[in-house]
């Protein structure tokens, strides 16, 4: 089925990170049959599939919490067997959850330095004012508007709360930025604020993103490339630009009756 | 670096502290004044002290009185100081009371059997920091809830203090450099006090540990997800709460020239707590303040003594301090309130 609709799942040099083959079930329950995907340095992936298709396996082995079964995740161009998830951020893949990677009763600034806290070594105290200018000129650079660094999180809106996640992961030297569904529960205005923000990333062509998402506006609107994930395995492989909204609405609407009548 | 600093330079930084006529700036630090989490308490100590120091202007304007009421607040301080940091972090220790008792036994038992005092001093505390990593390890790695964990660990360790004493006092050596040093002069105990609040304090507002413990309480996956190591966080303030407790059982027991087996306990620690919450640390995690609770001890201190002056009895008193921490609580969370709608 790539090989119709895909455009390419050859290896580029430039691929900053390769999954091959990789296979992962619990139990009797197959959650990944055999994934093959890929995505360049400054390039935009987006995946969608329905629930229960494995995305969140795949993510949790991008990151280092589960293991593949079989098959490799390639980084750089080196095969990595991702032991932990500290491991997989120090080989530069940072993920940004729903609302999971903010403390509510700390400034901004402070979140942005979460557990990289500038210090006046080797003594152990807090160098605020200079975390502060960094965090606002970070934000600024990105074109996150935050009324103040001070603020505590909390006092911010849902959209801001996950670009300052996104902002920290990008400011943690983080050369693959995984986003799981990093829209869910936004408003229309509020989920601007985020696709600006990896549109300018996209610009900015440092990073590779794989970002999981369930509108396919959105994707279609700032991915450069466009994955289906069906039952453990990539199903459709196209560039956004050519593809639409409504023949991805068509695939899976497809793929949804065939299941029913099979 | 501390939390008043950054107020400050809140202050002068905002956009509306630029502009300003007399009365924008009497509005700006008034605002900026109640946003201080320990601005409330504060504001009520004094005004309590304020009313004993009219009230009774010989019998409580006294230097002997003011050491009374130093000789209350010390004790339920250091605990506090202990309690906050793990308050901070979503868990409690209701067996801090306990260690206060058992930790001056183990010192003069080793002492009796020759130890030099100094030494015992440290393998007291030694102890203390086992008892503290036993309910920090049972309650990280095995899931208990520190409310079971210290719980446990309360009744245990008043086992420990009777069946090490005998049930029977034993009495503090008086004479020396350490007896003096650790509570034994005057003001010694509240000095400590002072020391440990400062030293807490700086290690909440002004160090990574500080930052790691409230995210740790505030969104302990966020946290571990960041890196922080939230298990060693947790652990380490459990030390560090049964070693300060043991700490201010020893400094007690000198000032007395006592060590009974039934000193702090349960009333103690649950004082400490009330002094945290009075002071502005919610029960909820993420956040919290030494400083308040200092403050707080200092207002329960304050209280009692002034109270005892009045001739009120200690069973009125209970009825007032249970009436002051609900109101300090509800006093909290609507200044949380209000901190929050004007900041954005």
């Amino acid at each position: 089925m790539t090989d119709d609709d895909g455009v390419t799942s050859a290896p580029v040099p430039d691929d900053a990170i390769r999954v091959e083959h990789v296979a992962k079930s619990f139990g009797s329950v197959r959650a990944l049959a055999e994934v093959n995907l890929h995505v360049a340095k400054g390039e935009v992936l987006g995946l969608i599939g329905d629930n229960g298709a494995g995305k969140s396996t795949l993510m949790k082995i991008l990151t280092g919490y589960h293991r593949p079964d079989s098959g490799q995740v390639v980084v750089h161009g080196e095969p990595v067997r991702m032991r932990s998830v500290s491991h997989a951020r120090e080989l530069g893949i940072e993920a940004v959850y729903q609302d999971l990677a903010v403390v509510d009763t700390l400034p901004v600034y402070i979140n942005m330095h979460l557990n990289k806290e500038l210090r006046y070594s080797p003594l152990p105290f807090l160098r605020r004012r200079e975390m502060r200018e960094r965090a606002r000129r970070q934000l600024d650079d990105m074109g996150v508007n935050v009324p103040d660094v001070r603020s505590e999180i909390r006092l911010l809106s849902g959209g801001q709360r996950q670009a300052i996640a996104v902002a920290r992961s990008v400011y943690a030297d983080a050369s693959i930025l995984l986003l799981d569904e990093p829209l869910a529960a936004m408003g229309a205005k509020e989920s601007t604020i985020i696709l600006d923000l990896v549109r300018r990333l996209r610009e900015r062509g440092d990073i590779a993103i794989l970002m999981i998402a369930h509108n396919y506006h959105q994707i279609v609107d700032v991915c450069d490339r466009v994955n289906l994930l069906q039952h453990g395995r990539i199903t459709f492989d196209k560039r956004a630009a050519e593809t639409s909204v409504d023949e991805l609405m068509e695939i899976v609407s497809r793929e949804y009756r065939l299941g029913r009548a099979g | 670096m501390t939390e008043t600093d950054t107020e400050r330079d809140q202050r002068a930084d905002t956009p509306s502290g630029r502009r300003g006529s007399g009365w924008a700036t009497l509005l700006r630090i008034g605002g900026a004044w109640a946003r201080m989490k320990e601005a409330s308490i504060l504001a009520v100590t004094l005004v309590l002290f304020l009313w004993f120091f009219l009230r009774y202007p010989i019998s409580f304007n006294s230097a002997d009185n003011y050491h009374v009421v130093a000789q209350f607040v010390a004790p339920v301080a250091i605990l506090a100081a202990g309690e906050v940091m793990l308050l901070i972090c979503s868990e409690i220790d209701l067996s801090a009371g306990n260690a206060f008792a058992v930790a001056p036994l183990i010192m003069m038992l080793l002492h009796q059997d020759g130890i030099p005092m100094g030494l015992a001093v440290v393998i007291a505390l030694a102890c203390m920091a086992v008892v503290g990593i036993t309910n920090g390890v049972v309650t990280v790695k095995f899931r208990v809830p520190s409310f079971v964990t210290t719980l446990g660990m309360l009744f245990f360790l008043t086992g420990v203090a009777a069946t090490i004493s005998h049930g029977n006092p034993i009495s503090a050596p008086t004479e020396g450099f350490l007896p003096h040093l650790l509570g034994g002069s005057y003001w010694s105990e509240i000095l400590w006090a002072l020391a440990i609040i400062a030293v807490m304090h700086t290690v909440l507002v002004g160090t990574p540990f500080g930052v790691h413990a409230i995210s740790t309480g505030g969104n302990l996956l966020g946290a571990a997800e960041a890196g922080v190591r939230v298990d060693a966080i947790k652990i380490t303030n459990f030390a560090m709460s049964s070693v300060l407790a043991g700490f201010a059982g020893i400094l007690d027991g000198f000032r007395i020239t006592s060590f009974d087996p039934l000193a702090g306990g349960p009333e103690l620690m649950f004082q400490a707590v009330a002094a945290c919450v009075i002071g502005g640390t919610a029960l909820l995690g993420g956040s919290g303040t030494v400083l308040g609770a200092l403050i707080g001890a200092t207002f329960l201190g304050i209280l009692r003594d002034g109270l005892n002056i009045e001739g009120i009895s200690a069973y009125t008193f209970d009825i007032i301090l249970g009436l002051a921490i609900i109101a300090a609580m509800l006093l909290n969370v609507s200044l949380i309130r209000l901190r929050g709608r004007r900041r954005v």
